[in-house]
């Protein structure tokens, strides 16, 4: 099998929302500057922006500024955020969307030429084509695009990242890119814990089935800081087809109702003081009623207007067409029947939540010419697609600064060589455990031990030490795992990447001892909020020779 | 089921080095055939994303979903056009609605 090698100036890898973004600051701020995109799939069409988007959830509309954001996404995440991290990306919103609709994204406006208000900090778009907008905008540069090849791991000397080594599924061939500096920017993970749907239905799911953590996990396998695993994300969707229950109840405005038709959701936010209804707590709440045998929980759909209800329609087609199959294989419109509602399996994300890379201001890893962006790097929840592009920016331009005066650096043909190895080790077996095996006996594990939907997402120390030690035995299975093809050999170097996620994710679950997220993470051996002991950052650090997490908390930061 | 290739529509993109639901699938569930029609690998591995689906320039493929979620009869189909996107569902008896949404802002659109 060959080797492709590539030298470039910066290397993206991962080109989604943040990735194609970073690649066109790049060109615009330094024309000359060599850039490369190591892409999974096709940029055109990849991540989980592929369904499209019919909503961009943080923008500033005139009368709230970047102070009443932060203070916003505080609230909402119980004083731990990293306020320095939201409040850069909260400057930035309105110009990246601006960007962004040059670029070809329709946005709904107001005569005025102003953004209409779809919700307190969201505006409503046309987003069917975003990634192919954006992708669009990325072939207009120089950019080099490559397109189907899997990112394994990152060069590393000890130092500093020097590249990335890649897997091309269509050519057979194993790429070495080196270069001098590594924006990651390859998304959260899904497929950790058993999915909401199963079997012939198993890839119906929220988050793109394909971001499967490689970025944490290959910054995770050099060492690199991670933060706030433990703060999960469990979206609140419309039953099965995982649609938004953001686009009925805010941009429908559609109340949550239970099987009796009471609206129940004050009773699990007013007491707190709150005036509005935490996103998590719209979860609590519906996983509660329907504990207490009032469910199942709908969105009350039936007093919308035919002219609304046809709207709402193509709202989901811009974003989630398969709302529409469903009504559609059922011969039913949602003015005649209210909408199911049920929270997802857990994801580790940095985009609602704030799971990833612990960077500094500027995006900068804790490992040199390492750099973040996006739903990977941590501490900035609820960033979504325009936070995702501010921190591309600010990403591209730290590292156009940091490259002056770097040098490419020369790789030793036997630290190729055994990266080669590990890569096509499955292949070369012609026998053994199946990528779909090791999957589902990862999610059986996670799901059962570590809070998934069958334990109605609740932890307790016990079982998250049971989680522990079969995660360390599974991961000694990973040498037995075989493939027939290429495409089974992504599957099973996908099932490596989430393996060394979901050990990060359990021991940071086990650390946090209180109950600081509802759903996210709710422990039933400390249920309380403790702000005295806990108003920390939780982050950990892999150490590959000795295969240990190691722990260590961060203080707040004002 | 999750998409279906009608094989009397597809034409496997002849010529091209990659059909074009195999070049776009972001799952890479695609794939052509030696009789050079368009196939799915796993259909328990589609996320249902319709993006085959509107990359078809034949209107080849529908969007369906697994009987798992619902009974079957409803499809759904896509064409795009340079500045909207025109989709076609079908329920399952066999009742066709049609949505024309704007989907990209072309040079002097405000």
């Amino acid at each position: 099998m060959g080797i492709i090698n590539i030298d470039t100036d910066i290397l993206i890898i991962g080109g989604g929302a943040a990735g194609c973004f970073a690649a066109v600051e790049i060109y615009k701020k330094s024309p000359n500057c060599k850039v490369v995109i190591m892409e999974k799939a096709h940029i055109e069409r990849s991540g989980c922006l592929a369904m499209g988007l019919n909503a961009i959830n943080a923008y500033i509309h005139s009368g709230q500024t970047p102070e009443s954001y932060v203070s916003y996404v505080e609230k909402q995440f119980m004083g731990v955020i990293r306020k320095d991290l939201v409040y850069s990306i909260a400057q930035g919103l309105n110009d990246a969307v601006k960007d962004v609709e040059e670029m070809g994204l329709p946005i709904d406006k107001n005569e005025d030429g102003t953004y209409k208000e779809r919700g307190k900090r969201s505006i409503h778009i046309f987003g069917e084509r975003l990634k192919p907008i954006l992708a669009e905008a990325v072939e207009k540069t120089p950019a080099q695009v490559l397109n189907r090849v899997v990112a394994t791991n990152f060069i590393y000397n000890g130092k500093r990242v020097c590249g990335a080594f890649g897997y091309g599924v269509r050519n057979s061939t194993f790429y070495v890119v080196r270069a001098k500096a590594v924006i990651v920017a390859t998304g959260g993970a899904s497929g950790i814990y058993k999915p909401s749907n199963t079997g012939g239905a198993r890839y119906l799911m929220w988050y793109c089935p394909w971001n499967v953590g490689t970025g944490y996990a290959m910054g995770i396998r050099i060492g690199a800081e991670m933060t706030s695993f433990e703060n999960r994300f469990i979206a609140l969707r419309v039953k099965d087809v995982h649609a938004p229950t953001g686009t009925i109840a805010v941009g429908a405005h559609s109340k949550q109702i239970n099987a009796r038709g009471e609206d129940y959701l004050e009773r699990y936010y007013k007491h707190l003081g709150g005036i509005k209804c935490f996103t998590q707590h719209r979860l609590l709440a519906t996983i509660e009623e329907t504990k207490a045998g009032r469910g199942p929980c709908y969105l009350d759909t039936t007093t919308l207007s035919e002219a609304n209800e046809r709207k709402l329609k193509e709202d989901f087609l811009n974003m989630n067409p398969q709302i529409i199959l469903l009504w559609a294989s059922k011969g039913m419109n949602p003015r005649n029947k209210p909408v199911e509602i049920q929270g997802t399996e857990p994801f580790v994300v940095g985009g609602h939540c704030q799971a990833g890379y612990w960077i500094d201001k500027e995006r900068r890893t804790t490992i040199k010419g390492l750099y973040a962006a996006g739903e990977v790097a941590g501490g900035a929840p609820k960033k979504y697609v325009s936070g995702s592009w501010v921190e591309a920016r600010i990403a591209a331009i730290t590292a156009m600064e940091d490259i002056k005066g770097i040098s490419l650096v020369n790789i030793d043909d036997r630290v190729i060589q055994i990266e080669k190895g590990r890569v096509l080790s499955p292949l070369n077996k012609k026998s053994g455990i199946s990528p779909l095996e090791m999957r589902e006996r990862l999610q059986k594990i996670m799901d059962e031990y570590a809070g998934g939907i069958s334990a109605n997402y609740a932890l307790h120390e016990e079982r998250l030490l049971e989680a522990r030690r079969l995660l360390k035995s599974l991961k000694e299975h990973i040498k037995d795992m075989s493939a027939v093809n290429n495409y089974n050999l992504v599957e099973a170097l996908e099932c490596i990447d989430r393996i060394d996620v979901a050990r990060v994710l359990v021991e940071h679950l086990i650390y946090r001892r209180e109950t600081r997220w509802s759903c996210y993470q709710t422990r039933l051996d400390y249920p309380e909020k403790n702000d005295d002991r806990w108003s920390v950052f939780v982050n950990s650090v892999y150490n590959p020779e000795a295969d240990e997490i190691i722990m260590v908390e961060r203080p707040l930061c004002k | 089921m999750s998409i279906f290739i009608d094989e009397n529509i597809c034409n496997g993109c002849k010529g091209l080095a990659e059909a074009r639901c195999e070049r776009i699938c972001p799952g890479d569930l695609c794939y052509r055939k030696e009789n050079t029609k368009a196939a799915i690998r796993d259909q328990s591995a589609c996320w249902t994303c319709a993006c085959c689906v509107k990359e078809c320039p034949v209107q080849a493929i529908e969007l369906r979903l697994p009987f798992q979620v619902c009974s079957n009869g409803a499809s759904l189909k896509v064409r795009l056009k340079p500045d909207k996107t025109i989709w076609s569902v079908w329920d399952a008896d066999k009742h066709q609605e049609e949505f024309i949404i704007q989907a990209k802002r072309l040079k002097g659109d405000k």
